[in-house]
């Protein structure tokens, strides 16, 4: 008797907690996959395609499904790094196949050779150039990712990719262009 | 608040945390007035010489301009305009190096002073609580005074506030060791000086105003203590000597004991704080309407014969400053703009003097030793001790070249004012600043990589977005169409009636021809392989005169001589220059043309690439193609033509012999006509073949 009683009693928590579990799994369902979500936030949005998806979310997308991490040229290192330590696997090298230099560029539109083809506007994956059939086209700078995907459609390669102009806003101290200056106290007194 | 007035008459202080005692330096320029220099040669002005937007060009090269005439116009409220120096000609507006640790060009304008120094028109106006403070902000902001103790933030935006201020603080302190500008400026100027902060007074109206100044300037701070006399509002306060006691949170700190918190402006605390140039300056915008066209220079350091404070334009080169000096030519050249602990060494001695060079600095050897090697840390923690923001600088170093931005924002490193205070007193000569301003300058620009990204990303999924609604509108509109056509055929008119039949009719045809190739082979299975053949061969021919048409068609365009391979873009562009001077319409015509060539020989080199037979095919493509096409078309045309005659004289024949027996004639005509037909198809079948053969070869 008693072991019927004990069973019974088993099975009326299993089945609670049954109920339960099914419960939350309705009630406080995530939507979307959060690991592909973090992952987007580390790629750097250029939308290139360079890693052969559509774009940085598919890319993540695919990461979060075991796509190998290191396939983000424009990323770099630093980034192949970010999504390891959010993986929780090892750093490893770019992806052979997609070594670029990083020195981030723009695309420039030879204006004087356009024919307004459009083809570039159609590949454009950030909408950054403007123009219309047979209207000379241009590229907004400042929404241009650098991702080269305008320069191949161009029938008249008049599409190339040029470094962006260093500035005193964007200048990167360099540490052995500047002695380093530095008061000897000693000498001083001395001296004085 | 009356605790702080009550400290300060009594002459106590607070102390801010750490601070250093360098040497100062101060009395190799400190005794000599300021000299009045000759003009320069030239002067080389940036448009932008203040924290900021840079403002609009209004001058043109080539013009002449007088004294205080403004070259920029301010377009944006954090913008102040730029003015002549002097009068002369606008020799050139380019890039030029200009006052910054990069070395960096910067769009400047250039002016050949012709000596004369010619004023433009001013309104002197000594009654300035007639103007109201718009106006008077007005004046300054035209006057183009930014802030001239280092940060230059634009004057009439601090000016600006509507905020309840309780303290305004003159600062007067000049900390850094070698300068003494301002204790020179105030020695001789301080009535003018008064006449600023009155006016400052006037905007601001602040319950105090304390002038905060160190203890090593004793005639500077009598010349203000006479100059204050009776006024009950403007405490002068003679602080103890202590680098950087002129930082703005650290001389806040000193005077009122309030500590700025991180990431506030002291604006939100009631106190605003300008430099007593800028007072100088704002007196001289205001009362004689002279912009900022000049300041106080110490020219200062044991490699110069005579260091000596003087009176500089705006624009003036610095190798102009160093040789009126007496700076020795065969000196290394190392020259520091600002002082010995904040400034930065010069990429040459071209750089123009802006709004913010209070000193330039050429030590000798002995001054600024530059072996120091760089060891490391013995974690002494001296660093820590002495820094005037309370940070951890050896923490903060290795988080630094470590690149752990997180940590660096944690360790607030943006609180950082780079007073150098920690590279000082490190006893392994650290370069700490250095590491900081590394840091400081790859966190904004991840900040702005992020900002890009995240835009980036907007944009992307709106545009994903857009290309789905387009699709969708897109299939919508077809599905419309095609049901509405559905409906129209449906309607029972007699249009509808015959669109109806038309369609089945097509419908019916598609099907036979069907039927026909599916049963073509079974039925002949022998003359299969020639249909076949045939057909190829038929196609090829077409190919070949589809080709040669091309080509003949580019003959007559005078562009396309040559094969596409060959044309280059220089040749194009010659030729449609020469189109463009005979007319628009052609120029036009010549230009797509050229477009069309330009994308002809992309493909052609991306076949070429892609293949790795890439000779062959580009000459299959462009030289003997045309031979060969030309060939195979006379070849079907003669044979054609062939095939015509001989049916044309058979059927003569068969009209003669008709008159003649008609019976026989009978007989005999579907044999000949038969025969005819057979020896033509074979003729032309063979010349079709002989293209394909000279096609395949050529492939």
């Amino acid at each position: 008797m008693s072991i019927i009683i004990a069973i019974l009693v088993i099975g009326v928590i299993g089945l609670f907690f049954g109920a339960l579990l099914g419960f939350a799994s309705i009630k406080f369902k995530v939507e979307g996959d959060p690991l592909a979500e973090q992952l987007d936030a580390l790629l750097p949005q250029t939308q290139c395609g360079q890693c052969g998806y559509p774009g940085c979310k598919p890319y993540a997308e695919a990461v979060a499904n075991g796509e190998a991490i290191n396939k983000c040229a424009p990323g770099g290192d630093d980034t192949i790094k970010k999504i390891a330590d959010l993986m929780g696997v090892e750093v490893q090298p770019l992806d052979g196949n997609h070594e670029t230099d990083n020195t981030p560029k723009v695309a420039f539109i030879i204006e004087e050779d356009c024919i307004g083809c459009t083809k570039c506007i159609q590949a454009c994956p950030v909408d950054a150039i403007i123009g219309a059939t047979k209207q000379m086209h241009t590229v907004i700078i400042d929404e241009c990712t650098g991702c080269d995907l305008c320069v191949a459609p161009c029938p008249v390669d008049c599409i190339e990719m040029r470094p962006i102009n260093q500035t005193t806003r964007n200048w990167q101290w360099d540490l052995n262009s500047i002695p380093v200056v530095q008061l000897d106290a000693t000498s001083q007194e001395k001296e004085v | 608040m009356e605790s702080v007035i009550e400290r300060i008459d009594k002459g106590l202080f607070w102390k801010f945390h750490g601070g250093i005692h360098p040497p100062q330096m101060k009395f190799l320029t400190s005794d000599k007035p300021i000299l009045q220099l000759p003009l320069p040669e030239k002067l080389v002005i940036p448009i932008q010489q203040h924290i900021g937007e840079a403002g609009e060009v209004i001058v043109n090269v080539g013009d002449d301009v007088v004294k205080g005439q403004p070259l920029t116009r301010s377009t944006l409220p954090i913008s102040v305009p730029i003015h002549a120096p002097t009068s002369g000609k606008i020799t050139a507006i380019e890039n030029a190096t200009i006052a910054h640790p990069s070395g960096l060009e910067e769009l400047c304008i250039k002016l050949i002073p012709d000596g004369k120094d010619t004023w433009c028109e001013r309104t002197i106006c000594p009654e300035y609580q007639q103007l109201s403070k718009a106006e008077i902000i007005e004046k300054i902001c035209n006057a183009g005074i930014s802030g001239m103790g280092g940060a230059g933030f634009p004057t009439h935006i601090k000016v600006g506030t509507t905020a309840q201020i309780n303290y305004l603080i003159i600062n007067a302190s000049e900390c850094e060791p070698y300068i003494t500008a301002d204790d020179l400026l105030i020695k001789e100027h301080s009535s003018a000086i008064l006449d600023g902060i009155n006016i400052l007074d006037h905007l601001l109206e602040p319950a105090f105003i304390l002038i905060g100044i160190e203890d090593n300037k004793p005639e500077a701070i009598k010349a203000l203590q006479n100059a204050t006399q009776g006024i009950d509002k403007i405490k002068v306060c003679v602080l103890p000597t202590q680098y950087p006691v002129g930082g703005e949170k650290q001389l806040i700190m000193a005077l009122t004991g309030t500590e700025v918190p991180s990431g506030v402006l002291p604006t939100s605390l009631g106190i605003v704080m300008q430099n007593i140039a800028t007072c100088f300056a704002i007196a001289d915008a205001v009362i004689h309407d002279t912009p900022l066209i000049k300041r106080v220079v110490t020219v200062s350091g044991q490699a110069l014969e005579k260091p000596q404070n003087v009176w500089a334009l705006l624009g003036t080169p610095v190798e102009f400053l160093l040789n009126e000096c007496g700076y020795p030519q065969q000196e290394k050249k190392h020259i520091i703009m600002g002082g010995p602990m904040m400034g930065f060494s010069l990429p040459n001695n071209q750089v123009p003097i802006v709004k913010t060079t209070n000193c330039i600095l050429a030590p000798s050897e002995a001054e600024i030793p530059n072996d120091n090697q760089e060891v490391e840390c013995i974690r002494c923690g001296q660093c820590a001790e002495v820094c005037p923001s309370q940070l951890l600088p050896q923490e903060l170093q290795w988080s630094a070249k470590a690149k752990d931005h997180q940590q660096l924002d944690t360790l607030n490193l943006f609180d950082c004012i780079e007073c150098g205070a920690c590279a000082y007193v490190c006893p392994s000569h650290i370069p700490l600043v250095h590491y900081y301003r590394v840091a400081k300058a790859e966190i904004r620009q991840q900040q702005l990589l992020d900002l890009k990204a995240e835009k980036a990303k907007v944009r992307f999924e709106a545009r994903k977005l857009r290309l789905e609604r387009e699709k969708l509108a897109r299939e919508a509109k077809h599905k419309k169409a095609a049901e509405a056509r559905k409906a129209r055929m449906n309607s029972g008119t007699p249009e509808a009636n015959n669109e109806k039949s038309a369609v089945a009719a097509a419908l019916a045809r598609v099907k036979a021809k069907k039927a026909q190739a599916s049963a073509e082979p079974t039925n002949s299975a022998n003359p299969s392989d020639d249909a076949s053949s045939e057909k190829k061969s038929q196609v090829a021919a077409a190919i070949a005169r589809a080709k040669a048409k091309k080509l003949a068609a580019k003959d007559n365009n005078s562009i396309a001589e040559k094969p596409p391979a060959e044309i280059n873009p220089v040749i194009i562009d010659e030729k449609i220059e020469e189109k463009q001077t005979l007319d628009p319409a052609e120029a036009k015509k010549a230009k797509i043309a050229a477009a069309i060539e330009k994308a002809k020989a992309k493909k052609l080199t991306t076949e070429a690439k892609s293949s790795t037979s890439s000779e062959i095919k580009t000459e299959t493509v462009t030289a003997p193609s045309p031979a060969d096409a030309k060939k195979a078309k006379i070849a079907a045309a003669v044979a054609k033509a062939k095939a015509k005659k001989q049916q044309a004289e058979q059927k003569k024949e068969i009209q003669l012999s008709a008159n003649e027996d008609i019976t026989s004639s009978i007989k005999d005509e579907p044999i000949a006509e038969a025969v005819t037909d057979k020896k033509a198809r074979i003729a032309a079948a063979v010349a079709k073949a002989k293209a394909k053969k000279q096609q395949t070869e050529s492939k």
